[in-house]
């Protein structure tokens, strides 16, 4: 029973990668086992904790959801693709850090790429719209509370620097 | 108050930059050369004889490696510990001869990828014959119940009734008493990443290497003797993130799995549970657990007596799981000043999964209990709950205060955490709040919950619930090393879930030697290199990791004052330290700096005063304050040094026509003595609140008839979101341990222990007004509706 194998390639944080795959993997463990970046998370690979939540083309998508296959053709960016250009920690990233944002670290990257897809398109969200933008993202460490605070905080800090 | 200038500052965690990057390096993270990987082949049934397993067609399918089944395993390894008196109470990894609970595990496969290991599992041929079972664990206690490990002769694993003080004589004259029974549901703190571990035998120096999420004492000697090496053969690398505990990632029967295979085979072997084989296979299910409770208490609302039965389901199998009845005789009677006390704890076997340490070890069932007591005391007496927890709380100027069951309580100020909390909360207005949303048609109420948290303990729970089992000390302890550049490096014993171990052992050592903590480095040893450690649990680190690494600091200090003595040739009295420095007190200038210090001690051996090792480093192992004594034959014991406070108050909302709960506001009032980094003490109150939330309203592992588990998904097993769980607040409150270095006591248990009491109390005072009550959680939507169904129901017929 050998596999047949299909020819994708992606985008993946600003970098064209080409590979052969099963149809059956899925995108995380692509990206997680082909090609290192295992900043990305498995928590529950039935789609419900959002560990391992990376953006496809802007979007916050469930990378356990997906297969690689489906990824062909699309721009996919990992919690390693968040930083800024010169290396240094995003605006989002340092606020989860000054605010407590996070424990263990396990939840937090899917956390992080939640957050900043709302922020991509609501640059001052209320509490509720984080809430609910971070509503399919499980933590069990921080109770939210101050993940709550560290989105917050970074929506401050990037109205600040625009000014 | 002594003035710190790191301690209790803001400051950020150490660990977050490598989190928030995406480079944590977690057991899933760890790839290892020629690594293979590892299916499991599970149980379908609660209890059957296991007839036959056929693998051939599994080990003929692509990629695997080896198919290993119960008979080879059990053979070639021994038995997991257990903690009471019940040697015939084996445990293995995988099953031989019967099974014992859906899910567990029969056949583990072998091969290149999970993958294939997965389709090779499905091929795995078993044929069982189905045995009597028994889910119940009052069912498990009748006469004729099926047997789940027949050599025990019985499904009792222990049961003692300790009475302390004159409890009948109470109940006899009490003017009011009642009864009732609580029952806590079978939930767990269930981290994000599931339990892993990977393996790898080096022949060449006969070392088995272990890298697991795990947090666990004693966890490397353990895996030895299952696996038949001696404990200098299996080194466990703890410097692998675990991503989240809270008391469950054990993991020690996946390790023996895997350390065997992977010394059998000579290959490094990985096991990353699924999601469904950890909540189902992985043994981490936390206390089931009722309880019949009796109170006599006065007119006056003064509790005389209480009578606690508790009647805890392990599964069907138990490590340290009957010790979850044990941490809660020393805070058996919460915050209050009972002075006679029964407690009955019954641990009894079933045909479930197996049940393992959840975050307060049995404390936060106990304390719901106490605290539904507290509130149906309230309600019998027509008294405000407040007003009745006032009466009986142990006053500020009692302590230290010794319970009825021979703990000593170190500090604490009731009275006046529970008054700030109603303060800042605005109590007054919470009950307004409450009324105006009844006048309106909606059912709010209001919950309080007043309770303690046991920290920084020696276990010693181990020998009060078995004889033989004589531990009365958990060490933790610290290496401190100065390099000959000058730099500070912390050397600690044990992997961390999230507690920030990083950021507290440099903050200490900051706070010593007045050196900043941005600057130290704190790294972790392995289990062969390490100092003894007791792994985080029992909310200990910050009293014993920082205790410990606080005398290491303190020696490093006094060594460098005595070169500086040594070399002006003066009394050490003469000389003061400052920020690293050493100088004549009173002449600034006759100093030596810290790099000359570190220079003398690591290369001018003819500059050292005599007795003082050249190189800069110190250990320190520091035992629990107050721990070393056995138990009084009546079952007296101290075990736990510290108790910090928490009193929440909450407002819920049930929608009237779904049933459905929501928490409106939301306070905890804590008091956990000095706190050594605010921030991360509150981000565990809070996600210990968020805990409790789960367990007072959404979780439970529930079983069918048949005995399956019905929850082995995040669909059914239901984790509070950003959307159940409301923005809260902590009023931080004061009062230090005389007992510790720096006046801390432990909070890693926080929030968790008083919030399912608080939020079930919420939900009885919404339901008051109907008639209704419920003490039974999770207190689910369904349950809530059918709580006041049941009231209608009776009021209409």
């Amino acid at each position: 029973m050998s596999e047949t194998l299909h020819a994708v390639s992606v985008e993946v944080n600003g970098k064209p990668r080409s590979a052969q795959v099963p149809a059956r993997l899925s995108l995380v463990d692509w990206l997680r086992d082909d090609l290192l970046l295992t900043g990305t998370h498995v928590g529950c690979e039935h789609g419900i904790c959002g560990a391992c939540s990376v953006m496809l083309d802007g979007e916050p998508v469930r990378a356990c959801l997906m297969y690689a296959v489906q990824a062909h053709g699309h721009r996919v960016t990992t919690v390693e693709g968040l930083a800024k250009p010169d290396g240094s920690m995003s605006v989002l990233q340092d606020s989860f850090c000054e605010a407590h944002g996070l424990q263990c670290g396990y939840c937090t990257p899917g956390m992080l790429i939640a957050a900043q897809g709302l922020l991509n398109t609501n640059p001052d969200p209320t509490e509720a719209q984080i809430r609910d933008a971070i509503g399919g993202n499980l933590c069990r460490c921080t109770g939210y509370q101050q993940i709550v605070e560290a989105v917050q905080l970074a929506a401050e800090r990037t109205a600040k620097e625009a000014k | 108050m002594t003035s710190f200038r790191y301690i209790g500052t803001k400051r950020r965690a150490k660990e977050h930059p490598r989190f928030v990057s995406g480079r944590g390096r977690f057991v899933a993270d760890i790839a290892l050369p020629g690594m293979k990987h590892v299916a499991l082949v599970a149980s379908p049934h609660a209890a059957a004889r296991i007839v036959s397993i056929k693998t051939d067609a599994a080990r003929a399918a692509p990629g695997v490696l080896y198919v290993l089944t119960g008979e080879e395993f059990c053979a070639n390894t021994d038995s997991l510990a257990i903690g009471v008196d019940a040697p015939k109470v084996t445990r293995f990894a995988l099953a031989r001869g019967v099974v014992r609970y859906a899910g567990e595990w029969v056949a583990a496969v072998v091969a290149d990828s999970r993958a294939l290991a997965e389709d090779a599992a499905e091929r795995v041929e078993v044929e069982y014959e189905p045995l009597p079972h028994v889910i119940d664990p009052e069912a498990a206690l009748a006469p004729g119940a099926p047997l789940v490990h027949p050599a025990h002769g019985s499904n009792l694993l222990y049961h003692r009734k300790f009475v302390w003080g004159p409890v009948e004589e109470a109940f006899a004259s009490a003017e009011h008493r009642i009864a009732f029974r609580a029952v806590w549901g079978r939930s767990a703190t269930v981290p994000i990443e599931t339990f892993g571990v990977a393996a790898q035998w080096d022949a060449g120096t006969g070392i088995l290497d272990i890298w697991a999420s795990i947090q666990m004492p004693k966890f490397p000697d353990q895996a030895a003797r299952a696996l038949r090496l001696p404990g200098n053969a299996v080194r466990v690398h703890y410097d692998v993130d675990v991503g989240g505990s809270y008391g469950v990632k054990r993991g020690i029967k996946h390790t023996v799995l895997v350390g065997y295979l992977a010394k059998k085979l000579g290959v490094a072997v990985r096991l990353i549970e699924d999601r469904l084989e950890n909540l189902r296979g992985g043994d981490m299910q936390g206390p089931d657990r009722f309880f019949d409770m009796q109170v006599a208490f006065g007119a006056d609302g003064v509790i005389r007596a209480m009578k606690i039965r508790a009647v805890d389901d392990v599964g069907a199998y138990a490590g340290r799981s009957p010790f979850q009845l044990g941490k809660p005789v020393t805070a058996i009677c919460g915050p209050y000043a009972i002075g006679a006390i029964e407690y009955e704890p019954i641990s009894v076997m079933t045909n479930k999964t197996p049940q393992e340490a959840v975050r307060g070890f049995g404390q936060s069932p106990t304390n719901f209990a106490i605290e539904r007591a507290i509130d149906r005391a309230a309600r019998h007496l027509g008294m405000d709950q407040v007003e009745l927890r006032k009466r009986n709380f142990i006053r500020k100027d009692q302590f230290p205060y010794t319970i009825p069951s021979g703990s000593t309580y170190d500090s604490g100020d009731y009275h006046g955490v529970l008054d700030e909390t109603l303060a800042a909360i605005d109590y007054g207005s919470l009950v307004r709040a409450r009324d105006e949303a009844r006048r309106s048609g909606r059912l709010a109420g209001i919950g309080i919950s007043s309770c303690l948290e046991p920290s920084g303990g020696n276990s010693a729970f181990e020998v009060l619930m078995n004889p033989k089992n004589e531990n009365t000390t958990w060490m933790d302890s610290c290496l401190v090393r100065v390099d000959l550049s000058g730099a500070i490096t912390g050397v600690i014993g044990n992997s961390s879930a999230g507690q920030g171990h990083e950021s507290l052992v440099s903050t200490v050592l900051g706070e010593i030697l007045e050196r900043d903590p941005e600057t130290i480095r704190v790294v972790r040893a392995d289990s062969l290199t390490a100092l003894p450690s007791n792994s985080p649990v029992g909310s200990r680190m910050a009293i014993m990791l920082g205790g410990a690494a606080a005398g290491a600091a303190k020696t490093i200090k006094e060594t460098l004052i005595a070169i500086a003595a040594h070399n002006f040739e003066c009394s050490p009295e003469d000389l003061e330290y400052r920020d690293g420095s050493v100088n004549v007190k009173g002449a600034p200038s006759k100093e030596f700096s810290w790099d000359q210090l570190v220079e003398i001690a690591h290369r001018k051996f003819h500059k050292l005063p005599p007795g003082i090792e050249p190189g800069l480093q110190a250990k320190f192992v520091w035992e629990v304050p107050t721990g070393g004594a056995l138990p009084t034959p009546e079952g007296r014991i101290q075990i736990y040094p510290c108790y910090a406070f928490e009193a929440h108050v909450v407002l819920v909302e049930i929608d009237p026509d779904t049933c459905k709960p929501a928490i409106r506001k939301y306070l905890c009032g804590h008091d956990c003595g000095v706190m050594i980094n605010p921030d991360i003490v509150h981000g565990m109150t809070y996600g210990g609140i968020a805990h409790g939330l789960g367990a007072a309203l959404y979780e439970k592992f529930a079983y069918t008839e048949d005995g399956q588990l019905a929850s082995g998904t995040f669909m059914d097993y239901l984790i509070p979101s950003a959307m159940e769980v409301p923005a809260m607040a902590i009023v931080d409150h004061c009062t230090p341990s005389p007992l510790t270095t720096f006046g801390q006591k432990g909070s890693g248990e926080a929030g968790y222990l008083g919030a399912p009491a608080a939020i079930a109390n919420a939900v009885n005072d919404a339901l008051a007004p109907l008639g209704a009550s419920i003490d039974t959680l999770p207190m689910s939507h369904l349950a809530i509706w059918n709580a006041i169904g049941a009231r209608k129901g009776a009021a209409s017929t």
